[in-house]
C-alpha cells in the first residue's frame, strides 16, 4: 500500500493540477468585472490554504506531539521541519500570486494591508524556524527547540485568518464561503477552484514526503559515516 | 512558583543594578535611537506626534533585544545553570521570574523613552500619560515573548539569530502598542488593541508557563 502511494502520488498530483490549468485557463469564464485577472482564484486561495492551513497545521501537530513524552519520536521531528520549509515555498508563492493580483486591482505590488503584514510575519517566523535548526548541531536541543518555536509561530495563523474581519483593511473578505458558510463561487468556478485546492493538498503531501525521504536518508548518511568512524577507531584499538 | 520568580527576578534585577548596565549602556542608547530617528525624519517632521509611537516603539524593540540578550547572558554564566539544576527550581518560576525582571527592566527604560518622545518628538504630555498603561501592558507581553524566544535562541549564534526570530513575533504586539498610543493622542478605540496585548500576554505566559522546562532542558 506504502509502495503504492509512493509510485502514485506524483503522477496524480501533476494530473490533477494539469486538469486545475486546463479548467482554469480554458474552460472557465473570464469574470465579469475583473475578467482574466479573476483567475488567479484558481491559485492563490489554494497556495494559502496549503501554507497557513495544512503545513502550518501538520508541523504544528507533529510538534506537540514531539513534545510529548509518550510520543515523541525522530519521525515528528522530521515530519514538522519538512512540514515548515514547505510552509515557506507555499507562503512566498501566495505572496507572490496576491501581489501578481494586487499590482492590476489595488494599483500596488504591496499595501500596509492586515492580511498581506500578517502573511509575511508568519513567512518570517518559518524563515526563522529554519534559522533556528541550523544553529545547533544537538539533533536533540535543535527538535525540543524547533518544537516550542512552532507552537509558539502557530499563535499567530488564527490572526492571518481573522485578520480580514477584524481589522477590515484592502484584502476582500473569505473568498470561498460568507462567514454563515453561504458559497460565493458556483457552477464551474466552483468546481475549478475545489479542484484547485484538491490539486495542491496533493502537491503538499507530495513535497512532504520527498521532503521527508531526503531527511532520513541524511540522518541515516550522518548515522553511518559516525558509525564508520567507530569501526575505525575500534580498529586501531585492537592493532 | 510564585516565590521561585520572586527569587529569580530579584536575582536578575539585583545583577543589572550592579553592572549598571541598563543605566549607562541601555537606556543611553535608546535615547540615542531616538534621537537618530528624528532626525531621520528631518526636522519638519519630526516634531509631528502622529509619527511618535511607532519611533518610540522601534526603539524599544531595539533595547528589550539587547535586554533580552542580557537576561539570558546572564544564564550562561559558568555554573548557573549547574546551580539552578542542583536547587531543583521550578522551571515555570524562573520562567516568570526573568519576565518580571525584563519587564521591570524595559518599564524603567520606558519612562525616560516617554519622556524623550514628549522632548524630542513633541508628543502631548497628556496624550502620553494616558498610553501608559496600554506601554505597561505591551511591555509585559514583549518581556514574556522575549524571555521565551531568548530561551530558544540561548546558544553561540543569540546576537544574530534573537532579532530573526523575535521580530516577526513581536510584530503584532508592537502594532497593538503603537495603535492604542495613537489612541492615547487622538481619541480612538483604545480597547480593542488592549484585548489583543491581553490575549498575547496570557498565551505567552502560558506557553512560557508550560514549556520553559523543556527549553531549560535543552
Amino acid at each position: 500500500m506504502k509502495a503504492l502511494v509512493d509510485r502514485l502520488l506524483g503522477p496524480v498530483t501533476l494530473v490533477a493540477l494539469a486538469v486545475t490549468v486546463w479548467l482554469g485557463l480554458w474552460v472557465t469564464p473570464p469574470d465579469v468585472h475583473q475578467g482574466n485577472l479573476a483567475r488567479l482564484v484558481y491559485v492563490h486561495p489554494a497556495l494559502a490554504w496549503v501554507a497557513l492551513y495544512l503545513s502550518f497545521g501538520t508541523a504544528t501537530i507533529a510538534s506537540a506531539l514531539y513534545l510529548w513524552p509518550r510520543t515523541r519520536s525522530e519521525v515528528l521531528d522530521r515530519v514538522a521541519h519538512c512540514a515548515m520549509e514547505v510552509s515557506v515555498v507555499f507562503i512566498a508563492l501566495t505572496l507572490i500570486t496576491g501581489s501578481i493580483w494586487g499590482r492590476p486591482t489595488w494599483g500596488v505590488w504591496w499595501a500596509w494591508d492586515a492580511r498581506l503584514t500578517s502573511t509575511a510575519v508568519l513567512g518570517l517566523l518559518a524563515l526563522g524556524y529554519l534559522a533556528l535548526r541550523r544553529a545547533t548541531d544537538d539533533a536533540h536541543v535543535r527538535a525540543r527547540r524547533g518544537a516550542v518555536y512552532v507552537l509558539l509561530a502557530a499563535i499567530n495563523v488564527p490572526i492571518v485568518h481573522f485578520s480580514v474581519l477584524w481589522w477590515k483593511t484592502l484584502h476582500q473578505n473569505a473568498t470561498v464561503f460568507t462567514a454563515d458558510r453561504h458559497l460565493l463561487i458556483h457552477g464551474i468556478m466552483a468546481w475549478t477552484l475545489l479542484v484547485s485546492f484538491v490539486a495542491f493538498s496533493l502537491a503538499f503531501a507530495w513535497l512532504l514526503r520527498a521532503r521527508y525521504r531526503l531527511e532520513a536518508s541524511r540522518g541515516a548518511v550522518a548515522d553511518a559515516v559516525v558509525e564508520r568512524a567507530l569501526d575505525e577507531r575500534r580498529r586501531e584499538g585492537v592493532v | 512558583m510564585i516565590r521561585t520568580a520572586l527569587l529569580v527576578a530579584g536575582k536578575d534585577l539585583r545583577v543589572e543594578a550592579r553592572s549598571r548596565v541598563l543605566l549607562w549602556q541601555v537606556v543611553p542608547f535608546g535615547v540615542m535611537a531616538l534621537l537618530l530617528s528624528g532626525l531621520a525624519l528631518g526636522p519638519q517632521r519630526a516634531g509631528r506626534s502622529d509619527a511618535a509611537p511607532g519611533l518610540f516603539y522601534l526603539v524599544v524593540v531595539l533595547v528589550a533585544l539587547l535586554m533580552i540578550n542580557r537576561s539570558q547572558g546572564i544564564e550562561r554564566a559558568p555554573g548557573t545553570r549547574a546551580s539552578i539544576a542542583t536547587l531543583g527550581l521550578d522551571p515555570a518560576g524562573i520562567y516568570l521570574g526573568k519576565v518580571l525582571a525584563l519587564a521591570v527592566e524595559l518599564w524603567l527604560s520606558a519612562v525616560v523613552l516617554l519622556a524623550g518622545a514628549v522632548l524630542f518628538l513633541h508628543t502631548a504630555l497628556h496624550g502620553t500619560l494616558l498610553a501608559l498603561p496600554s506601554v505597561i501592558e505591551t511591555l509585559a507581553a514583549l518581556a514574556a515573548a522575549g524571555t521565551l524566544y531568548g530561551a530558544l535562541s540561548a546558544g553561540a549564534a543569540t546576537a544574530t539569530l534573537l532579532p530573526l526570530v523575535a521580530l516577526p513575533a513581536f510584530a503584532p504586539l508592537l502594532i497593538a502598542g503603537e495603535r492604542s498610543f495613537v489612541a492615547a493622542l487622538h481619541g480612538g478605540a483604545l480597547w480593542e488593541w488592549w484585548v489583543i496585548v491581553t490575549v498575547a500576554l496570557v498565551a505567552y505566559l502560558g506557553v512560557g508557563i508550560l514549556l520553559y522546562g523543556v527549553l531549560e532542558d535543552s
